[in-house]
């Protein structure tokens, strides 16, 4: 129960005053939340705020059953700390990086290095984990890959075929994206959010549109508000279908990998109906959408929709069928559901473990509030799981689709834009296709950004991947892989 | 049973590859607009609304009257044709905007109102290449969506092998290099060698606003404004990201594959 929580509780996509976030100094601060996780909670985002030359941490938590969120923080410290991470392993990614950025030392957190810092030229991976053995040989995989995609470094520890262990070295894609966000928002930030990961553009851009609206005390006009619904849905069912006709292709099941690279691309030209852009990219802005969706062009929508979701239906049916595809997916990569819980894995990885984890259903804002949507979960963690959940999605934002079209509320798309309030932290959780968006904003005496902070579902979830692994023999990691498809940039920043 | 299933519904589906070259380019979204045309002899000389909006500062004043927009930096938002009270920069609905050089990609001098197309590559080299040409592709903090539309290309849909363009995984096997994103100082290294890895005479392909100017991330001390400061570009596709036929139309100009001066057909 979230009721006699010590922190700031708020709900999705509202702000609280800086002043009124309860802080403690930093290792009773670490024992506060680690006492609100392990009743429930869920760290969402835990970042450092500058604060005369020392740093405030502060922590965002999610009481799931609750529709409540929580914030936190501890009173300006440096130097070392007890980890977070020694006793709750969702933290271990942010410890890192708030140690990176802010250099607060977590002592005991058991594996200590940077996440994004430039060696210039590459970024500072360290020294890998390493299997010692006679028998043990290691592979290296990346930044280069062999197809058109985003760079990473895979290091694994094998014993013949069989994966001992995987560490996933990213920072390749660092763009410096949070740091260019202070004393923000410029005329670039929102074109900016729109790419902090390209397939993700309608998730990260409502994140951050809502984190603007709040903190200046406003919502976007209702029409504009279902609109975004609408584009979001669209982007994930052209993703989901992307990935299924994907893990079809590395399965070498070529009909369904053939008809969903077509079909997914129907949907992004969905997209592009809307806005002109195939990812949305100037659709959504902080106040509301700059495109409306007129009667015909969404009685156009609608009926190209509907030939788009029959042809995956079919598509999928061939996939669901097939004996070849089920042997391959079925027990591989598997993730279990209590790993999934402390690591805070999100998205369709967590649903896919059983986890009932969803942000359009635990903490609704903007138009699912009037839209209720069910979780979509399966149980198991394999490949399998995963594929099937995004299957759920593609029938479940279709079905949405299909009911809010048609019920557009009347109105304006744009509201009057407002400036933010000062000394306000604003929070705004979107449910992503990969799983939960974090926005941050805390403004400064005059409005601008003091801190930006972002967290890609990826941020979370890459983790689950390296557990994946292990165990499974190498040449099962496309699979594996294209069975999460986490964002590289997303991570990066 | 399940067999002859899928054989006929892939039979039903029948063949799913558009017409395009041979037949009429599909039609840009009517919301995209194409690339943009600057008439900077339309601005009156205190006039300077589209400069204010733009988010990536790809437009400037020109020294003595009207401004130029380079489209290399350009997120193609529309803020400038919207905030244009002259009709000064206007939207063409054409798909074709690759370039050889930098410059033919800044509009608004007399004479330069749109994008100077791509000329092919010289004889030779085209002779060399023959009907194959082998693509690296590297994403240097790209952020997916450029990526995804180059994969696009390999779908049924636009069939790239039909033109004998393949991606290949190797640098020791391709042609050229295809690269996404700003250039992030932590990709720099890898990029380089890649580049190196490759055998002589090399294409250097930038695709994007991130990969031609840094786009939006121009400035950040992390990036470092797209390729020009890294390799030798051969040919620039704008675009954010470009749409597939953009992309495909830059490669068969690339190739001298395409000979037509006129626009597509309006949709």
């Amino acid at each position: 129960m979230s009721s006699d929580s010590p922190f700031a509780l708020l709900a999705n996509a509202t702000s609280v005053r800086w002043a009124d976030v309860p802080e403690w100094p930093l290792a009773e601060f670490v024992r506060r939340t680690a006492a609100e996780l392990d009743r429930g909670a869920r760290l969402c985002a835990w970042f450092g705020v500058p604060e005369g030359g020392d740093t405030r941490v502060v922590a965002v938590i999610a009481f799931d059953a609750d529709n409540t969120l929580a914030v936190g923080r501890s009173t300006p410290a440096r130097g070392a700390y007890p980890s977070l991470t020694a006793t709750h392993a969702q933290a271990h990614l942010f410890e890192r990086e708030l140690w990176e950025q802010h250099a607060l030392r977590p002592e005991g957190h058991p594996w200590l290095k940077p996440v994004r810092q430039s060696l210039g030229g590459a970024p500072a991976l360290r020294d890998f984990f390493r299997v010692d053995g006679r028998e043990v040989h290691e592979v290296a995989v990346g930044p280069v890959h062999a197809g058109i995609i985003e760079p990473g470094h895979f290091r694994f520890q094998c014993a013949g075929e069989e994966v001992i262990h995987l560490e996933i070295g990213l920072g390749y894609q660092h763009r410096g994206i949070e740091a260019a966000l202070v004393g923000g928002p410029h005329r670039v930030t929102a074109s900016q959010m729109e790419t902090v990961a390209g397939d993700t553009t309608i998730g990260h851009a409502t994140a951050h549109a809502a984190v603007r609206e709040a903190l200046a005390g406003t919502e976007a006009p209702l029409r504009a508000q279902w609109l975004r619904v609408i584009a979001l849905e669209l982007e994930r069912l052209a993703n989901h279908t992307g990935d299924l006709g994907a893990l079809a292709n590395d399965v070498a099941f070529l009909p369904t990998a053939s008809a969903c690279g077509k079909i997914r691309g129907d949907f992004l030209n969905l997209t592009a109906l809307l806005c002109g852009n195939r990812f949305g990219r100037g659709l959504v802005r902080p106040g509301g959408c700059r495109f409306d969706l007129e009667p015909e062009r969404l009685a156009w929508m609608t009926s190209r929709l509907e030939t788009a979701l029959a042809e995956v239906e079919q598509a999928t049916a061939w996939l669901w069928d097939a004996a070849s595809v089920r042997a391959r997916f079925e027990g591989t990569g598997t993730v279990f559901a209590q790993q999934a819980t402390e690591l805070g894995l999100v998205g369709p990885a967590a649903r896919a473990c059983g986890l009932v984890r969803d942000v359009r259903y635990d903490h609704p804002a903007g138009w699912y509030r009037l839209a209720p949507m069910p979780v979509a979960v399966w149980p198991g963690g394999d490949v399998f799981a995963r594929a099937r959940v995004r299957w759920l999605e593609v029938q479940r934002a279709g079905q949405l689709l299909r009911e809010q079209l048609p019920a557009a509320p009347d109105g304006a798309m744009h509201g009057s834009a407002a400036d933010a309030q000062p000394d306000t932290l604003a929070v705004a959780l979107v449910e992503g296709w990969r799983g939960e968006v974090c926005h941050v904003a805390l403004s400064d005496a005059a409005g601008r950004f003091r801190r930006y902070k972002v967290v890609d579902p990826s941020f979370h979830n890459w983790i689950g991947v390296a557990l994946a692994l292990r165990g499974q023999a190498i040449s099962d990691f496309p699979i594996c892989n294209k069975s999460f498809n986490l964002s590289y940039c997303g991570f990066d920043l | 049973m399940f067999v002859l299933d899928t054989i006929v519904h892939r039979l039903k589906r029948g063949r799913e590859t558009m017409a395009y070259p041979r037949g009429p380019a599909p039609a840009l979204p009517d919301r995209h607009g194409g690339a943009l045309r600057v008439e900077s002899g339309k601005c009156p000389d205190d006039c300077h609304a589209c400069v204010a909006v733009c988010p990536t500062q790809a437009i400037t004043p020109r020294a003595g009257q009207g401004i130029t927009l380079d489209l290399g930096r350009c997120l193609f938002c529309a803020e400038c044709v919207a905030a244009c009270p002259h009709d000064a920069i206007t939207q063409t609905g054409d798909h074709r905007m690759a370039v050889r050089r930098r410059e033919d990609l800044i509009l608004g001098e007399p004479g330069k109102e749109e994008v100077r197309l791509a000329e092919p590559l010289d004889a030779g080299l085209r002779q060399l290449l023959g009907r194959s040409l082998k693509l690296r592709q590297v994403s240097a903090g790209g952020d997916g969506s450029d990526e995804a539309e180059l994969n696009v290309l390999s779908t049924i849909g636009w069939d790239l092998g039909r033109f004998g363009i393949q991606f290949v995984a190797s640098p020791r096997h391709a042609d050229g290099l295809v690269i996404t994103g700003p250039v992030t100082q932590n990709m720099e290294l890898a990029l380089r060698k890649t580049w190196e890895a490759m055998p002589e005479p090399k294409i250097v392909i930038a695709v994007g606003a991130g990969a031609i100017s840094g786009g939006p991330f121009a400035g950040h001390p992390e990036v470092k404004d797209g390729v020009p400061s890294t390799l030798p570009v051969d040919l620039f596709i704008p675009g954010w990201p470009p749409h597939p036929l953009t992309i495909l139309d830059g490669l068969l100009r690339l190739l001298g594959r395409l000979k037509e001066k006129a626009k597509p057909a309006e949709t």
